[in-house]
């Protein structure tokens, strides 16, 4: 048993472990935290895409979420679309979006690109705020309704939370793929050599439109789940704040690895609900928590972890790269 | 190996810690009330306000309502709707409130509107004041301590037209709901009386400069109507006054523009300000100076929107539970008490709540003086039992449009 077979299986163990708390916890209370966190993780693993695998720091990304959630909450409120076909519309909407945004700030990278993201994010904050007649401006659309699944209603929090495991776990096997997909795998060498990929015949660009789009697309699929589990959108949800938080979620758990982003997910999201009602300086202690890991683990969570494992978990060979 | 081990049993310890932490619940014991606030964030000065408004109320009444004792639970919402919900359902779900006082925030009502529906838990307004929480959005399991954003400017709007006998007026309002509904209710009835709103001004909410919104006002309007939320009213003023307008022509505001939580940070500037609103520490009733006493002595400050807001939130619980004999694990019960709630004397005068869960509440235009070495707003004229639909018919009122931003007056 080589350590990098030896942390997956305990990286899948804790995984499998960390689903089940919630329900092992009983109250529906922790059993929507959990599916806060999935819906976290799907969007900060979308993030990653960018962040992670592309080396293209977007602070915009949360208009994604947002945007889809409100054309999921307009069809569904004032068209008369169901949850199901509006939400595909959603999907379709996102990724036309992700695809124009993406054409525009990939003409910068770095610095450039960070700060074209961030003002087409703004953009949208500013279009959901100040069109009221449409989005209903600073009061939100609320009242959406969560949709049945096969008969079944998702207001039972542990129906949900279930819908969302399913979720959560083909988005990681579907990031999984991507990461070793050839296209997954020229992303990863525009990040880190782009001149050279670009001798190779790689076309750079289109690579980093596709990864764009794609990041677009799971993003949009995270504003979906959003909406089914809050009923409600608000400006504030595409905001800077929400681009930031995700941004942070992704770098704290370990970005271009493929459960960062999930452990990053889980430490805001249990920080900011569950340990806030204990702490009432909670926010003091989320930046002191971002703080502790960017000293003692700067690579990230994820990242750390397996190389405190490995140095604890001595062998003979050491053959192959990183695996999570 | 050990690693292995260890990690499992932290997981196990984690697992096990979480699952005892259970709401002790009994019949008899004490009343839980669930506050929900904000003390992060741009909204945190109202929230503490709040905080305050609760805390003096059960204060004097040595933690019991109606013979029973009282647990407040107090959530930090951080002003996001998100975790709102996620603060209720902590609430509701593993704390077993009886009953939710809050949130601060109009969009945070609005994001829990359907949950407290779906879970039927009575909840009082002590802040969220927008209009449709009480007129085209009903929840008959909520009720609002405080008036509806434009209940005040109704009256605001009869005042400048009748008694003021003001024709042009320019508007300046935070661009958000509350100040659109405010705006609207005010451009409404003042048209309607005669009078013409020349302009409106939309500022951003965390506008640093007003100097760019106040050398667009017209200068022949007869007043300013300034309609602003937390600090922002203090700042527009001293703005006003420094571009030299305060002597030229006379301002006007809403009750959160000039609001007594941030009139105390104020100086000359402020004086001659006439506003509206559904309360001030200046009215001359013994109920409100007993209230304003025990704040001065308790916070050494003059209490405003949120601090009775929050106080008038335990003022109806305390009427409810007393109607229902202090049985409030009868959610229903408690609820149809709430909604059907007629307070004789509270700081803010007579309450009486409408069949859509809004006060129907006296509407005071107040004027800045200095009284007793300290400015305070003190009341001019007072509109009794103003109803959140002015003198509208309920039926026809809710027919149009919610006010917003480009409310046009179509009579």
């Amino acid at each position: 048993m080589t350590s990098n077979t030896r942390i997956t299986l305990i990286s899948v163990t804790l995984l499998v472990l960390a689903l089940a708390a919630p329900l092992v916890a009983g109250q529906p209370f922790y059993i929507n935290i959990g599916s806060q966190v999935l819906i976290a993780a799907i969007f900060a693993m979308s993030l990653n895409i960018l962040v992670g695998y592309g080396g293209m720091t977007s602070i915009g990304h949360a208009a994604y979420l947002g945007t889809s959630a409100y054309v999921v909450a307009l069809l569904t409120l004032q068209h008369g679309f169901g949850f199901y076909a509006a939400s595909a519309v959603a999907l379709g909407v996102v990724v036309v979006m992700a695809a124009i945004f993406g054409a525009i700030a990939l003409r910068g990278t770095g610095i450039t690109f960070l700060m074209i993201t961030l003002a087409l994010g703004q953009t949208m904050w500013g279009v959901a705020f100040r069109w009221s007649d449409v989005t209903g401006g600073d009061n939100g659309l609320p009242d959406i309704k969560r949709p049945d699944l096969f008969g079944l209603n998702l207001v039972e929090p542990g129906l949900f939370y279930a819908v969302m495991i399913a979720l959560f776990v083909i988005a990681l096997v579907g990031m999984w793929i991507f990461t070793q997909s050839g296209l997954g795998l020229s992303l990863q060498g525009t990040r880190d050599q782009p001149r050279r990929m670009g001798m190779l015949g790689h076309h750079v660009w289109l690579v980093r439109w596709i990864a764009f789009i794609i990041a677009g697309f799971w993003a949009g699929v995270a504003g979906i789940a959003f909406i089914g589990y809050h009923g409600y959108i608000h400006p504030l949800s595409l905001g800077l704040a929400n681009s930031a938080e995700v941004l942070l979620m992704v770098i704290a758990g370990g970005a271009g690895t493929l459960l960062g982003p999930v452990v990053g997910a889980a430490i805001v999201v249990v920080l900011k609900m569950v340990v806030s009602a204990y702490v009432s300086r909670w926010v003091l202690l989320l930046g002191c928590t971002f703080v502790a890991i960017v000293i003692l683990l700067p690579e990230g969570v994820v990242p750390g972890l397996e190389r405190l494992l490995k140095t604890l978990l001595p062998e003979t060979r050491n053959d192959g790269e990183a695996s999570s | 190996m050990l690693n292995r081990r260890q990690f499992a049993l932290g997981i196990a310890a984690v697992a096990g810690a979480t699952g005892s932490i259970k709401g002790a619940a009994a019949q008899t014991g004490p009343i839980r009330v669930g506050f929900l606030t904000v003390n992060s964030g741009a909204l945190a000065a109202g929230g503490r306000q709040l905080e305050e408004g609760i805390k003096l109320f059960l204060k004097q009444r040595d933690n019991k309502i109606g013979g029973r004792p009282v647990e407040l639970i107090i959530a930090d919402t951080a002003g996001q709707p998100a975790n709102t919900r996620t603060k209720a359902q902590e609430l509701i779900e593993r704390n077993n409130v009886h009953v939710i006082i809050g949130p601060l925030a109009a969009f945070e009502a609005l994001a829990i509107n359907d949950y407290i529906q779906q879970v039927g838990i009575p909840t009082i307004s002590d802040s969220a004041a927008a209009e449709d929480l009480t007129q085209r959005k009903l929840n008959p399991w909520f009720v609002r301590a405080v008036s509806s954003s434009a209940q005040p400017a109704h009256a605001l709007a009869d005042y400048a037209a009748k008694t003021l006998k003001y024709k042009k007026i320019s508007i300046v309002a935070d661009d958000f709901a509350f100040g659109h509904e405010i705006s609207a209710g005010f451009q409404r009835v003042f048209e309607e009386n005669g009078g013409k709103v020349l302009q409106k001004l939309w500022s951003p909410l965390n506008v640093a400069d007003y100097g760019s919104y106040i050398t667009q006002i017209d200068r022949s309007a007869d007043a300013v109507l300034a309609n602003f939320a937390g600090a922002n009213g203090l700042r527009f003023i001293k703005q006003y006054n420094e571009y030299g307008l305060s002597g030229t022509i006379p301002l006007l505001g809403h009750m959160t523009t000039i609001d007594e939580g941030i009139l105390k940070n104020m100086g000359d500037e402020a004086k001659g300000v006439v506003s509206t609103g559904w309360y001030s520490a200046a009215i001359d009733t013994p109920a409100n100076k007993e209230f304003v006493a025990a704040c001065r002595t308790e916070y050494k400050a003059d209490p405003g929107y949120y601090t009775l807001g929050a106080y008038l939130s335990g003022m109806f619980l305390e009427e409810a539970v007393k109607k229902i004999n202090g049985n409030v694990e009868d959610k229903a019960a408690l609820m149809k008490a709430l909604r059907n709630l007629d307070l004789k004397d509270t700081p803010a005068g007579p309450i009486k709540i409408d069949e859509y869960g809004n006060p129907t509440m006296n509407i005071y235009i107040r004027k800045v003086e200095t009284v007793e070495g300290r400015l305070m707003n003190k009341v001019v004229h007072t509109y009794p039992a103003v109803s959140q639909f002015w003198t509208y018919d309920p039926k026809v009122f809710l027919q149009s449009p919610v006010y917003a931003r480009e409310w046009a007056a179509k009579g």
